[in-house]
């Protein structure tokens, strides 16, 4: 390599880990069968609660094919499963932590809760057996309801009397009421922010496996953060020494956050492993993904905006209650506080902002991160409300945003955010044109002629994404540091091979990262390899969630391939009898400034395995780096959308027409993928505006628990989309400028969809709607409207 | 009780005792090892598990492997040329980023190459209703309706 | 796990006998309802009796009259019968419709009607067109078949061996689909023959059902709006989460409409 080529950052270039997907070589938990491999299935839980009064396992003990039957009992000794997150209430008592058993113990508190584990040498033998697993249950009144929970008699658990976990609080409360004092009108809102449940495609799975060889562990497990997991499960719930236990999180077929979290599974699987001495297998029938993965979202919230004369955003106050279900999951507990309330501001200078959020427990499933994980709660919010405000003050929305945008930076929000960088007027100006706003009446005309109602909405959002500083996250009661690790080692040939913490499940890193890795060394693409998802290869690692592996992860490659340049500095510079200040590196190539006296990137890495002539005094033989980065701040991605609805007024039916986005992310490695990010998030954001929803009913089960009830996204529901990524402010705090996209489609889209339908049905004389719009709901809006 | 068939598998004769209500997904992945057909719900609405029945889209999840006996079953294995090329269809999921986890991939793209084959000149609307049996949570599937109508013209249809 | 067999017969007298032996057997034509169900534990049949065998029960025979439609014919293959959109269009397009394009390869239609789950297409075109249901025994009329959710006149051991569907020009099939399982939540089917106007609906009731008060309404004037006077009781309707009884009602009069106004062009 000595011509410079074009470098492959801001290059659409093909996936490398493409070719094993499509191919099915792709290697799954479920592909994978260890020797002697058995099989687990779990019991669990009919009702929502319930006591146990007794279990009778002995029946199921003596099934045919059956290892082991264990229930709450025997794992009595066992931790419960760790919340991340320490959210204190606004009287500065810490949240109300109860104990979240790996198997239940006396009490079921949601359906699906997992009731007894029976271990067998084939899945159907382990389910047929728990079958006949006889439980004594009384029955106990459930908490269902989101916002009633908190005044319902029953309790969830005993610790919680009142089944809140905290009261938390952001924002000077006297600076809002003093603001909506004097102010010139109020837009007031209650919205209910749908609760969903995640389906990444890949049902979770495990392989736990026990070697009495070296006494140690090893965990195949569908996870977007293996460390995380480990050091979890290790020092938290089974005391296992974290040195003996490995994680793999193979291929894992999406996440979306479902897969961040701790389950109790796994858990189980890899304690049941050594006593059973005989790998075990579990993976989720979707029924059960429906009843045990965490869900997202559910809140119910209260917004005011105050605003003067002029449609100045004056103040903003928000209430929410945010349903955390039975137990707290991992990072529970911090998405409707830590990631919600501190995006309140938006892309807007509002002067004061308060919020408050009160967290309940229910008898539901868990409630944790799902694509955008607070974000988009407080983005739907935000987007509704100043909608209404533009529609109440008679202000096309466009223009009543563009004169609350934040037009300096950095810019300190009024809820503990520092944005560094963004230009909110360009992707809303791009947007316009993009969309062809000029022609929407033209466009609505022409649909009143067919007898359907066309609406646009937008949405301007800003996530904080690149998660996390460390220090700001353990203020705010995270007890975790947010950083990420990477570790590039340079082969005696060249060949580069990077370990990364950020794990890949469909967000293309394997090539992302390599086209960064290949630019800053010089390299060929297929010269760099990116392994991830393995503690035993991995030095150490936070995962992936938060829009934050190329900006955090990628920048820990950065710094770590920055060692590499710096070392081989020397290394050339001795070889070229040079002084080490004299070498620059550049196109793969050291080179003796102002010289043509070189040595290329491959002679370097030889002499490094192979130091004949090396300055042994001086360095050490070698190439290979390890970086850990924490970033200084959050990045702040954010961009304008535009949606176009159809709605049927006979039927109800919401057809999305258009749909376009412009997004801001800083630089853009490769554009193709990027795009391919929001795709998806915008599916699923339009998925909750108009076709998912998490329903149970008041006895707690689940009405939505299989694809028949709970309506995912098809290829016909949707549009081709329109979606541009602007030139951009690239971040200015990590090395490559980035921001991160994965969650952007899923935050921006929501609100631009009702916004949509409401303007759609606004001459029919409505003015709220909550998510999702199914024609049922429209139809039933349509009808009270016409009363 | 048990029941012996014999069906082709990727052109190959396979002879297998099966019971009776082993389905042709559990054959192929735990029996046979093709672990490129995937199962992702139980109730035959996501597609993950599609392969061909005689040259037909099926859900492997949906069809007994004793109804497969006497009859030719084709896999995500047995669409991809042993020489490290792609099928057309395969090819255009890579070059227009039809797909991300890849989860959903193989029961897409045989459902695909049914519907391509099956259909001359479809428009994109017609890809899209055609690919209503097959559910992606990653991609919004805007990138895979590219890829088929790309493979559509490489295929010559 | 109860001991399972399976059987394939090779004549449809066999497969009857089968049937007829074993009450806890279960018919397994295309299996598109039937498997989902078992593997869901819902039904634990005693053995399969796998029709795939019987020739007898393949292929469409057409002639002047109409079509009939052997029972293990699938949806695919109805879709896309020459004979069929020749002579029914609106049951080739009903057939298009069905499920996914993976259904449409396995389904049967004979499974489909003898299923008649409430939310099915098929049973509408036989009930609105006026189909005749040759059984292994007998024949039976559309209007006489359907009895209920998941209920047929079909006795013990009686398989349904054909369908017959007279030709008609004047037919259209109008589906509102559950937005999740993409079955009908309403499907109406409207077809005008000799004989008067039919109009049946699938998806709203516990078993498919024919509208008196709109085959009055467009036996006088078949026009769209024809339909936009008549009110549907929503009294004996379903009620779930993706819509009331009285959504279901509202959609009735609405799908017939665009039925006729799809038959008128």
């Amino acid at each position: 390599m000595s011509a410079a080529r074009a470098p492959l950052i801001g290059q659409s270039v093909e996936r490398k880990e493409d070719y094993r997907f499509v191919t099915g070589a792709g290697q799954y938990t479920d592909d994978i069968v260890l020797p002697q491999q058995s099989y687990a299935y779990f019991l669990r839980s009919p009702h929502a609660h319930a006591r146990i009064r007794a279990i009778d396992v002995a029946p199921a003990r003596a099934a045919p094919g059956v290892l082991a039957v264990f229930t709450g009992k025997d794992l009595a000794g066992v931790g419960g499963l760790p919340c991340g997150w320490l959210i204190k209430s606004l009287d500065g008592t810490p949240m109300k932590e109860p104990k979240h058993p790996v198997i239940a113990e006396d009490r079921v508190r949601h359906v699906g809760d997992q009731v007894a584990l029976v271990v067998a040498d084939t899945a159907a033998e382990a389910k047929a057996a728990a079958a006949l697993i006889e439980v004594d249950y009384e029955m106990l009144p459930a908490v269902v309801d989101t916002a009633t929970a908190a005044s319902n008699p029953a309790r969830v658990h005993d610790i919680a009397p009142d089944n809140v976990c905290y009261t938390w609080g952001i924002g000077d409360k006297a600076a809002v009421d003093a603001a909506f004092a004097k102010a010139d009108h109020i837009t007031r809102l209650s919205l209910v922010n749908n609760r969903l449940i995640p389906n990444a495609i890949e049902p979770r799975a495990a392989n736990a496996h026990y070697s009495r060889a070296d006494d140690s562990y090893t965990l195949y497990v569908a996870n977007q953060n293996p460390h995380v997991e480990r050091l979890l499960m290790t020092a938290f719930v089974l005391g296992l020494p974290e040195h003996k236990v490995r994680v793999i999180a193979p291929d894992v077929g999406g996440g979306f956050g479902s897969k961040i979290y701790l389950y109790a599974e796994e858990t189980a699987l890899v304690w049941a492993a050594k006593r059973v001495g005989r790998p075990i297998k579990w993976t989720a029938e979707r029924s059960e993904s429906f009843l045990t993965d965490a869900h997202g979202r559910d809140h119910v919230s209260k917004a005011e905006l105050a605003l003067d004369r002029s449609g100045r955003f004056l103040a903003l106050r928000v209430h929410t209650t945010a349903n955390l279900g039975a137990y707290l999951s991992t990072f529970g507990s911090s998405i409707p506080t830590i990631l919600h309330a501190t995006l309140l501001a938006g892309q807007y200078a509002t002067a004061a902002i308060y919020c408050e959020v009160q967290a309940v427990f229910t008898n539901t499933a868990p409630v944790d991160a799902y694509r955008g994980a607070g974000r988009p709660e407080a983005t739907y919010l935000l987007e509704r409300i100043v909608e209404q405000a533009a529609r109440e003050l008679k202000i096309d929305p466009a223009e009543l945003r563009r004169r609350n945008f934040i037009r300096k930076f950095p810019y300190n929000t009024p809820v503990g955010l520092t944005y560094d960088t963004g230009d909110y007027e360009a992707t809303l100006k791009r947007v316009l044109e993009l969309a062809d706003v000029k022609g929407f009446p033209a466009r609505k005309a022409a649909s009143a002629q067919r007898g359907l109602l066309r609406g646009i909405g937008y949405s301007c959002y800003i996530e904080a994404c690149g998660i996390a500083p460390s220090a700001i996250a353990g203020a705010l009661g995270a007890r975790a540091g947010l950083f990420e690790a990477g570790e590039v080692r340079v082969h005696p040939t060249g060949k580069v091979t990077v370990f990364t913490g950020s794990h890949s499940h469909g967000q293309g890193h394997e090539t992302t990262f390599a086209q960064v890795v290949a630019d800053r060394l010089g390299l060929a693409l297929d010269d760099v390899d990116i392994q991830h998802g393995d503690t035993g290869k991995v030095l150490f690692g936070m995962g992936t969630y938060g829009s934050r592996s190329l900006a955090v992860g990628g920048s820990a490659i950065v710094k770590a391939v920055d060692k590499i340049i710096a070392k081989g500095r020397k290394i050339a510079a001795h070889l070229l009898e040079a002084g080490d200040a004299d070498v620059e590196f550049a196109n793969g190539e050291f080179r003796v400034v102002g010289t043509d006296r070189k040595k290329s990137f491959a002679e370097v890495a030889l002499a490094a395995y192979v130091p004949h002539h090396y300055p042994l005094d001086r360095l050490e033989p070698g190439l290979n780096e390890n970086a850990f980065y924490d970033p200084p701040n959050f990045t702040f991605p954010a961009g304008s959308y535009v949606c176009e609805v159809e709605v049927d007024p006979e039927t109800g039916a919401v057809r999305v027409d258009r749909f376009t986005a412009s997004d801001d992310f800083g630089n853009v490695v490769n554009p193709m993928i990027v795009e391919g990010q929001v795709h998806g998030g915008l599916a699923q954001g339009i998925g909750q505006a108009l076709l998912e929803a998490c329903v149970y009913n008041s006895d707690g089960q689940l009405l939505t628990g299989s694809y028949s009830d709970y309506a995912m996204p098809r290829a016909d529901h949707l549009p081709a989309f329109r979606v541009e990524t602007a030139k951009g402010t690239p971040c200015t705090h990590n090395p490559l400028g980035v921001k991160g996209c994965g969650e952007a489609g899923a935050i921006g889209s929501p609100p631009a969809v009702i916004n949509a339908v409401l303007d759609a049905l606004a001459e029919r004389g409505i003015t709220s709607i909550d998510m999702p719009a199914t024609p049922y709901r429209v139809w039933q809006a349509l009808q009270a409207a016409r009363r | 009780m048990s029941v012996t068939i014999q069906l082709s598998v990727n052109r190959r004769s396979v002879t297998a005792e099966v019971s009776p209500d082993t389905l042709l997904s559990h054959l192929l992945r735990e029996q046979l090892r093709l672990t490129g057909t995937h199962i992702g719900c139980d109730t035959s609405s996501c597609g993950a598990c599609t392969v061909h029945l005689d040259g037909r889209a099926v859900k492997s999840c949906t069809v007994l492997a004793a109804q497969a006996h006497g009859h030719e079953v084709t896999t995500i294995e047995g669409v991809t040329p042993a020489d490290g090329s792609l099928h057309p269809m395969q090819a255009a999921f890579r070059s227009c980023h039809g797909l991300q986890c890849g989860f959903c991939t193989p029961g897409m793209v045989m459902a695909a190459i049914d519907l391509v084959t099956h259909r001359e000149h479809a428009t994109e609307e017609q890809i899209r209703t055609g690919l209503e049996g097959n559910l992606c949570r990653c991609t919004g599937y805007h990138n895979i309706v590219k890829a088929v109508a790309q493979a559509a013209k490489a295929m010559g249809r | 796990m109860p001991a399972l067999s399976y059987h394939r017969p090779t004549s449809l007298a066999e497969a009857a006998r089968l049937a007829a032996g074993d009450p806890d057997a279960r018919i397994l034509a295309g299996g598109q309802s039937l498997l989902p169900a078992v593997k869901l534990g819902l039904l634990a049949p005693s053995a399969f009796i796998d029709l795939a065998g019987l020739g007898e029960l393949q292929g469409i025979r057409a002639d002047g009259k109409g079509v009939t439609i052997g029972a293990m014919t699938s949806h695919a293959a109805v879709a896309a019968s020459k004979e069929v959109r020749a002579r029914i269009p609106a049951l080739s397009a009903l057939a298009a419709g069905i499920g996914d394009p993976q259904v449409r390869n396995r389904g049967t239609i004979g499974g489909s009607v003898a299923n008649s789950d409430p939310a099915a297409d098929y049973p509408a075109a036989v009930l609105a067109l006026n189909a005749t249901i040759r059984t292994s025994a007998r024949t039976l009329a559309a209007d006489a078949f359907f009895t209920g959710l998941f209920a047929t006149a079909l006795e013990p051991g009686e398989l349904i061996a054909a369908i017959d569907f007279p030709a008609t020009a004047q037919a259209a099939y109008a589906k509102f689909p559950q937005p999740a399982s993409r079955f009908a939540l309403v499907g109406v089917f409207v077809a005008r023959a000799s004989g008067g106007v039919r109009v049946a609906v699938t998806g709203a009731g516990p078993c498919v059902f024919r509208v008196t008060a709109l085959e009055q309404a467009l036996g006088k004037s078949f026009t769209p709006q024809a339909c936009d006077g008549v009110r549907v009781a929503a009294e004996t309707l379903n009620t779930d989460i993706h819509g009331s009884a009285a959504y279901r009602a509202h959609l009735i009069p609405v799908l017939a409409r665009r039925a006729v106004r799809q038959i008128l062009g």
